[in-house]
């Protein structure tokens, strides 16, 4: 490891993703995220002959994935709201196709154009699938700078394992803030890819084709079937999540992301005016940990979820938690913080008066 | 028995110097799908033959549309990708820069990448992406069943222009081969058919030297083929060579359209 450095959210994905040995970024500027392309045209293609292309839309730079990720490269692409959902189409091939890549999400308030401010309105977005037909994105959730910066390697190792296209779902505030981070060293781009990438028919094996189009039905099941076991697979094998003085918690606060640091801090100053309050945050959006909050729910007095949305993340709380103690949300939206003060004055409201 | 009088035997005809026609080895057995009167299927062979005679198959990489040559894959024997409906050029150009010394090439029907791709096709070829884009030009969307295409010529009867193409609120087909030739970064665009034997040469040799010039870097090549589509046109396959000598072709003139300097 590197020593540390201060760093931008959305610099610090951006070198992160240079030294994962990425070999192409694909994107189009939109805020708050555009730092990412312009530190990559900056720094990636002189160092290690990364391709950084600005593609005329995220429609484009979607499907510019699609077509180097099925080369068996290691691809990343980032946008804003407004631009995740141009990708969506893209998204949904690239997931029926089975093909790795990584694309960040710094989330910014909607709908619509909404705001360039900081929000977590595309909970729902990344998480159910996003496109059309039943699939999944492997989703982190990154809280810090430097999460950014290790969730940009997983979400590369993660996406590859499983060939699935994986998620940072981070926002405009962990975007723009700086933070102190430390990098891992430079990792050599890939020279050898898989047997299925389409590098060119090799000599004395058929040719490989890249597709999701499956036009009989039971073919088509049958791929569905594949996708179901895998997401199965991955359920089981990578839920992620952080819990915070769940010993001896009377109530839990939860929430993602920012959402979940701000809920560390009003844990904090709950614990300080004597209730014992404790976190769960979960690290994998998809695939969900149910099983903390199924298990925690049997011990505690209730849980607020909270988000900066309207309480999209509390539908998996509540399904998880299956009417074993009760669950209220607290929000804001359109690119409003909640603050600690508030969190904890809303707490003492709900379920102490 | 003396040697006079024995027959022919099927294995002395078939020797490697009689041989006059043979199926390369870059088209798959698989019986083609098209219609009668379809130049999907001449088009197909034509772009194989080239990749087979010039020895680059293991080092091709072709991307396939949405429309009637969705399953382009099924028969070219190269590996290939299979892209959304119209983003053909922009995964073509997600697979050649990250493999430049590969050779790549789209595959698009009218619908593909003249209206839903429209984006996808002029800004790759404004960025100059050293690759051939193969456009087959025949009016009208034949997957869906004959619905207008951005280049249905104006009076042509179709599913949604059941009264014929209205340019008033319609549009005007669109020539976007002339747009893509009057950018910088394009080497070379040349409109084709593929209706009769002298134009099946013709078109031949516009793919040989498209993949010429993307060997020796020269920036976007682009072939068209204007072709018929006897079932959605409702013409016989004659009938629709017909029509396209004296409909298609004065609308969409043939011959190259742009050349790279000095050639």
């Amino acid at each position: 490891m590197g020593k540390k450095k201060l760093m931008k959210g959305n610099e610090a994905l951006a070198e992160a993703m240079i030294r994962a040995g990425c070999d192409a970024y694909f994107g189009y500027p939109i805020t708050p995220q555009s730092e990412v392309i312009e530190y990559l045209s900056r720094e990636a293609t002189n160092r290690t002959g990364m391709v950084v292309l600005q593609a005329e839309s995220e429609v484009a730079a979607i499907n510019m994935i699609y077509g180097s990720a099925a080369c068996g490269r290691r691809v990343m692409t980032t946008s804003s709201s407004p631009g995740i959902s141009l990708m969506q189409e893209g998204l949904s091939y690239i997931a029926a196709a089975e093909l790795p890549c990584l694309v960040a999400n710094i989330n910014r308030g909607g709908p619509g154009l909404g705001t360039i401010q900081p929000s977590q309105g595309d909970y729902f977005q990344a998480t159910k699938g996003g496109g059309h037909g039943d699939y999944h994105l492997i989703v982190l959730a990154p809280s810090s700078v430097q999460e950014m910066v290790d969730y940009t390697l997983l979400g590369f190792e993660l996406s590859e394992k499983y060939r699935c296209p994986t998620m940072l779902l981070a926002d405009g505030a962990i975007g723009q803030m700086m933070e102190k981070v430390e990098l891992y060293d430079q990792m050599p781009r890939k020279t050898e890819f898989p047997d299925w990438a389409t590098t060119g028919k090799p000599k004395n094996s058929d040719r490989r084709i890249i597709t999701s189009l499956f036009i009989q039905p039971e073919k088509m099941e049958q791929i569905n079937l594949g996708l179901q076991r895998k997401y199965r697979e991955i359920e089981k094998n990578e839920v992620r999540f952080q819990t915070i003085n769940t010993d001896d918690a009377e109530y839990i606060f939860t929430g993602f992301g920012l959402g979940a640091r701000i809920c560390t801090k009003a844990m904090e100053s709950g614990r300080a005016k004597g209730y014992k309050i404790g976190v769960i945050r979960p690290q994998t959006l998809y695939p969900f940990p149910v099983d903390i909050y199924s298990e925690l729910s049997k011990k505690v007095k209730g849980i607020l979820d909270v988000e900066m949305n309207a309480g999209q993340m509390v539908d998996d709380v509540r399904l998880a938690v299956k009417g074993n103690t009760r669950v209220e949300f607290y929000g804001r939206m359109g690119g409003i913080i909640p603050t600690p003060d508030e969190i904890l004055e809303n707490f003492e409201k709900i379920f102490l008066k | 028995m003396a040697d006079e009088d024995k027959d022919f035997l099927f294995s002395d005809i078939c020797v490697e110097e009689n041989l006059v026609y043979r199926k390369p080895g870059t088209l798959t057995e698989t019986e083609l799908h098209y219609c009668p009167g379809c130049g999907h299927g001449v088009a197909h062979k034509l772009l194989m033959e080239v990749v087979d005679e010039m020895g680059i198959q293991n080092e091709t990489i072709g991307v396939a549309p949405v429309g009637c040559s969705v399953f382009a894959y099924h028969y070219l024997n190269v590996d290939m990708q299979e892209a959304a409906h119209g983003r053909a050029c922009a995964v073509a150009t997600g697979v050649k820069r990250v493999q430049p010394d590969k050779y790549v090439f789209t595959y698009q029907g009218d619908g593909d990448l003249a209206a839903i791709g429209t984006a996808e096709t002029i800004h790759a070829a404004n960025r100059g992406e050293n690759f051939l884009i193969v456009f087959i030009n025949n009016g009208v969307y034949g997957m869906t069943s004959g619905q207008m295409a951005p280049t249905t010529l104006p009076g042509m009867i179709t599913t949604t222009s059941p009264f014929g193409s209205d340019t008033k609120t319609q549009g005007h087909p669109l020539k976007i081969s002339n747009l893509v030739a009057s950018l910088p970064g394009v080497a070379y665009v040349t409109r084709q058919s593929v209706h009769k034997p002298a134009n099946v040469r013709k078109a031949k040799k516009a793919f040989q030297k498209a993949f010429e010039y993307q060997k020796k870097g020269l920036g976007t090549c682009l072939v068209e083929i204007v072709s018929s589509c006897p079932s959605n046109w409702k013409l016989t396959p004659l009938e629709s060579n017909k029509f396209l000598e004296d409909k298609m072709i004065p609308y969409y003139p043939l011959g190259d359209l742009k050349v790279p300097e000095g050639k």
